[in-house]
């Protein structure tokens, strides 16, 4: 972000320190507090162990997966700086809070453009799995391991993924008739 | 007996078969949107599958070509039994990314729109579970409750239903000057109908039985699955964003969160009953506490002019003329704002590229979690129990499908 | 005249009587008692729309444009359902509720110009065993209704109904088992006419009777709290989701006569029947001068008491409805087996007791 240098709190919170000391530049690409709200961006690779450690380290203790969702930086690549390198189109934003600290964090994950691939968390969260599956039926990320992923919003005969920004609005589908 | 019922030759040894029911779209529980593939056995419901998305019309992708101002309209139609809270968790979430407070008064009178919101989704919740449960004389209660409710902001909004009322920096307009005489009344009144309609139903053994132990939920079990709001509450887990990390005026109110034991439906049912009472202790005090003074900021950059000056001063209409036509140019940044919504945690995730038009607004619908674990609730249930559930989960269409 | 063809003309008056109050007037006075009691129950102000120059008479005449409404439309038969069965349903739901009637006395016993009046259509010994024998016929029209409809929610409906009816017939014969003991007769004949002293009324010695009963009657009607097998918000409208029309109103009308035949019953068995309090029809007809005309006013009266009586008895199960919520299947059974069933016994073996030790002296 081109403003977080002025929003970013001189130190860290206690959670950015924990997850911070923990891993490392291999595993965390960035971090920022924006506005306050802690993020940690990780590679797509290292997203379940580093989920597995938010939820079970006791410190953390995020035991909710409050949101799953994607965004698709094709006509804003310029907008996050780590995007390029990491040849990512694509950022899939965890939101987790636990209720014993009352903490939050955001955790991020860019994935490529031609064959956006990620673990599922819904073996951490159960809670997970409709989020995933939306993911995957709007912007057509896959989740490796998730046991039922097809799509949730939109009919199983639909073409495309309509919240990635190259599907234009006024795309229109055809109408299915009845199955039988 | 029941280990044999699971083995395949128990069917056919019986010349029994397992029935495949749809149920809904077009069902009376099922409100024509949601669809329920149930496999019973008798009548006990050994596998369901939850299918959604019968109103999804395409919110974030519609958002995302709208200017800041032009997405409240979607909004109102999230959960749209308590439209003011969508508005209010949106225009927090856009002031967070600005960074601008709005000022006192305003801040009130959003904390009132968001509790009578709030108070009108329960309503709406309650007495659709009465109805569910063939208790009709109590739905129309709590729906004459409601509709008193929808007088009030009637005349503070001029919509019943979809309020469109809280804008970037501040609201539509103040209150009107017999705001607080109508809440008085109708909230005397209102308290009557909570006492009839608690006395019809609360030591009803009908009632109570068809609700006490049905579908229950751990608390591990219910953070897992992602609930929030009154549901996870019912499970004894003491989460309301309210009190974790106030926002508007939360922090200076006096109010209880009620916290249930078993998550069952009688919880969840009790829970939003007395929700409502502190519901109106809230607005309650919004009203004690609130001193008149402005309720926009005064910053025709972020919120645009009065309407009699816009059509009177020349600068005014200049503002208005930028932000209708080019947006709120709203900085670059990501933001999440949790509120408490009716049903639970409504966090709006926005990204802005510091144009006029956001690049993701994303909402975080309470009830899509929910309704997820409907059939974790009723595997095993009745198929008559699957009706208070789902009803007590409060699937509300327009939030679930976006 | 020979008696002959007097008792024919006799009973063919009784039978439009009877058949014309229940369709003619409280079939669609229900349907407007409805409507028009749940909403002062929920205070609102209820149909008050269907006029014919700006009458509406207030909303009378919804009933009328129900009919009409129903008469005309679109009678419809699914496909893959048994035609035959489908359109036998529910006139076998509408026959035996309307057939019970006949052993039910609406006035009492009067002599006019030398005739011998009775005032019921068959003055049978076994009055109550008839009732319960054409009442268990009207299973069938929900069972057979639910399975010809060739569709899951109708069949689910189908099943409850035939799993609850059954099981509160049962229930619902030992429930007054109590009372053939008091009143040592079977015929519903006499037991109106031993309830001519108003201390010998059955709700006196046998209201747990009373409230065993009524509940079981409630639920062989199949309305809330007992609606198991049409709970709208379950199954749709169970057992007659694919009924339109005609058929339809068929079922509809069952069910408010059942309403009908349950009060009468009641008033029958518990209320002092067509009897006013104190006051015996012989007495009555010597209040209006004796002979013909005073046979008359005091037949018209005892008829006009028995409707009363039983119109008292529609609002209380009105008021049943529009108040409870509704059970669960699984607790429907549980009540009427485990509860109610266990009390009808004990209630015989208290009365038996009572009577033998001379508690309660039989009449």
């Amino acid at each position: 972000m081109s403003d977080e240098k002025e929003t970013t709190p001189p130190t860290d919170s206690a959670v950015m320190a924990k997850v911070k000391s923990r891993f490392d530049g291999a595993t965390l690409v960035f971090s920022h507090s924006h506005k306050g709200d802690d993020t940690v961006v990780v590679k797509a690779d290292e997203i379940h162990d580093v989920m597995e450690y938010l939820r079970n380290e006791p410190e953390l203790d995020f035991d909710m997966m409050i949101d799953l969702t994607v965004v698709d930086y094709l006509n804003d690549a310029g907008l996050v700086s780590y995007l390029e390198a990491e040849n990512a189109r694509f950022e899939v934003v965890y939101h987790l809070y636990s209720v014993a600290h009352n903490h939050r964090i955001r955790v991020k994950a860019p994935l490529r453009s031609d064959d956006p691939v990620i673990n599922s968390v819904t073996g951490i969260w159960i809670g997970a799995d409709w989020p995933e599956r939306e993911a995957f039926d709007l912007y057509g990320v896959t989740f490796r391991g998730h046991q039922n992923l097809k799509r949730i919003l939109l009919y199983e005969e639909f073409v495309g993924h309509p919240l990635r920004k190259d599907y234009s609005k006024t795309d229109r589908r055809p109408l299915i008739g009845p199955r039988n | 007996m029941s280990d044999n019922k699971h083995n395949s030759d128990f069917h056919k040894l019986h010349h029994t078969e397992l029935l495949t029911l749809n149920m809904g779209p077009s069902h009376p529980a099922t409100h024509g949107t949601v669809k329920f593939l149930i496999t019973l056995d008798g009548e006990t419901i050994e596998h369901l599958d939850v299918e959604v998305g019968y109103l999804h019309r395409g919110f974030e992708k519609e958002c995302e070509n709208q200017n800041w101002n032009g997405v409240f309209p979607y909004t109102d139609r999230l959960d749209y039994t308590a439209s003011a809270l969508n508005n209010v968790g949106y225009a927090l979430a856009v002031e967070k990314l600005i960074g601008i407070e709005t000022p006192d008064r305003c801040a009130y009178i959003r904390t009132i729109v968001s509790e009578l919101g709030r108070m009108s989704g329960h309503y709406t919740n309650l007495a659709a579970g009465a109805l569910e449960l063939g208790a009709l004389t109590a739905f129309i209660y709590f729906v004459e409750a409601r509709e008193l409710l929808w007088d009030v902001i009637e005349s503070v909004c001029g919509a019943r239903l979809t309020h469109n009322y809280v804008k970037i920096g501040g609201v539509f307009s103040d209150l009107p000057p017999t705001f607080e005489g109508d809440i008085k009344r109708v909230f005397a009144r209102n308290r009557e109908l909570w006492d009839e309609f608690a006395k019809l139903l609360l030591r009803n053994r009908i009632f109570v039985d068809r609700m006490r132990d049905i579908a229950p939920i751990s608390p591990e079990d219910a953070k897992a699955w992602g609930f929030t709001g009154p549901c996870l509450r019912a499970a004894g887990v003491p989460y309301d964003v309210r009190r974790a990390q106030p926002y508007l005026k939360y922090d200076k109110l006096d109010f209880e969160i009620p916290i249930g034991e078993t998550g069952d439906n009688y919880d969840r049912f009790m829970m939003r009953m007395e929700e409502l009472n502190q519901s109106m202790r809230i607005v309650e005090q919004c009203i004690e506490q609130m001193e008149p003074g402005p309720v926009n900021v005064n910053d025709p950059q972020w919120r645009q002019p009065a309407k009699d000056n816009i059509y009177t001063d020349m600068e005014s209409m200049i503002f208005h003329f930028k932000n209708a036509i080019n947006g709120v140019q709203v900085p670059k940044g990501e933001v999440y704002f949790p509120i408490e919504g009716a049903n639970g945690e409504l966090g709006f995730y926005l990204v802005s590229n510091g144009g006029g038009k956001p690049v993701k607004c994303r909402v975080r619908p309470p009830c899509f979690q929910l309704t997820s674990a409907v059939s974790f609730l009723v595997e095993g249930a009745m198929l008559a129990d699957l009706i208070p559930t789902f009803d007590m989960i409060n699937l509300i269409g327009g939030e679930c499908d976006r | 005249m020979n008696s002959m063809t007097g008792d024919l003309l006799e009973t063919v008056v009784k039978i439009a009587f009877v058949i014309g109050l229940n369709l003619g007037f409280f079939a669609p006075m229900l349907g407007w008692v409805e409507r028009k009691q749940s909403a002062v129950m929920q205070d609102r102000i209820g149909a008050n729309r269907a006029g014919v120059f700006g009458f509406t008479f207030i909303g009378l005449l919804h009933s009328a444009a129900d009919a009409i409404k129903l008469i005309f439309k679109e009678d419809f038969i699914p496909r893959g359902a048994d035609r035959m069965m489908h359109t036998l349903a529910p006139v076998i739901a509408v026959v035996p509720a309307l057939a019970a009637f006949a052993v039910i006395p609406f006035g009492g016993k009067f002599e006019l110009a030398g005739h011998n009046v009775n005032l019921v259509i068959a003055d049978l010994d076994v009055g109550l065993l008839f009732v319960f024998a054409i009442a268990s016929i009207a299973t069938y029209g929900a069972v057979i209704a639910g399975w010809a409809s060739n569709n899951n929610w109708s069949m689910l409906g189908g099943l409850r109904s035939a799993a609850q009816m059954f099981s509160y017939e049962v229930t619902m014969g030992l429930t007054i088992i109590g009372l053939v003991m008091y009143y040592q007769s079977l015929s519903l004949v006499v037991i109106a006419e031993k309830q001519v002293d108003f201390w010998h009324w059955g709700i006196i010695y046998q209201w747990p009777a009373f409230i065993l009963f009524l509940t079981c009657a409630i639920a062989e009607n199949k309305r809330i709290p007992f609606d198991v097998p049409e709970a709208e918000s379950e199954l749709v409208a169970g057992y007659f989701t694919e009924y339109s029309g005609m058929k339809f109103i068929m079922f509809w009308t069952a069910e408010f006569i059942e309403v009908v035949t349950i009060s009468a019953l009641c008033v029958t068995m518990f209320f002092g029947a067509y009897h006013l309090p104190f006051i015996s029809p012989d007495m009555l007809v010597s209040i209006f001068g004796g002979g013909d005309f005073g046979a008359i006013v005091a037949m018209l009266i005892g008829i006009g008491v028995f409707v009363a009586k039983i119109c008292a008895l529609i609002f209380l199960q009105m008021a049943i409805r529009w108040t409870l919520p509704r059970f669960r299947y699984d607790q429907v059974m549980a009540l009427g087996w485990k509860i109610i069933l266990p009390a009808s016994l004990i209630w015989i073996f208290l009365t038996g007791l009572a009577i033998l030790l001379g508690l309660m002296p039989t009449v």
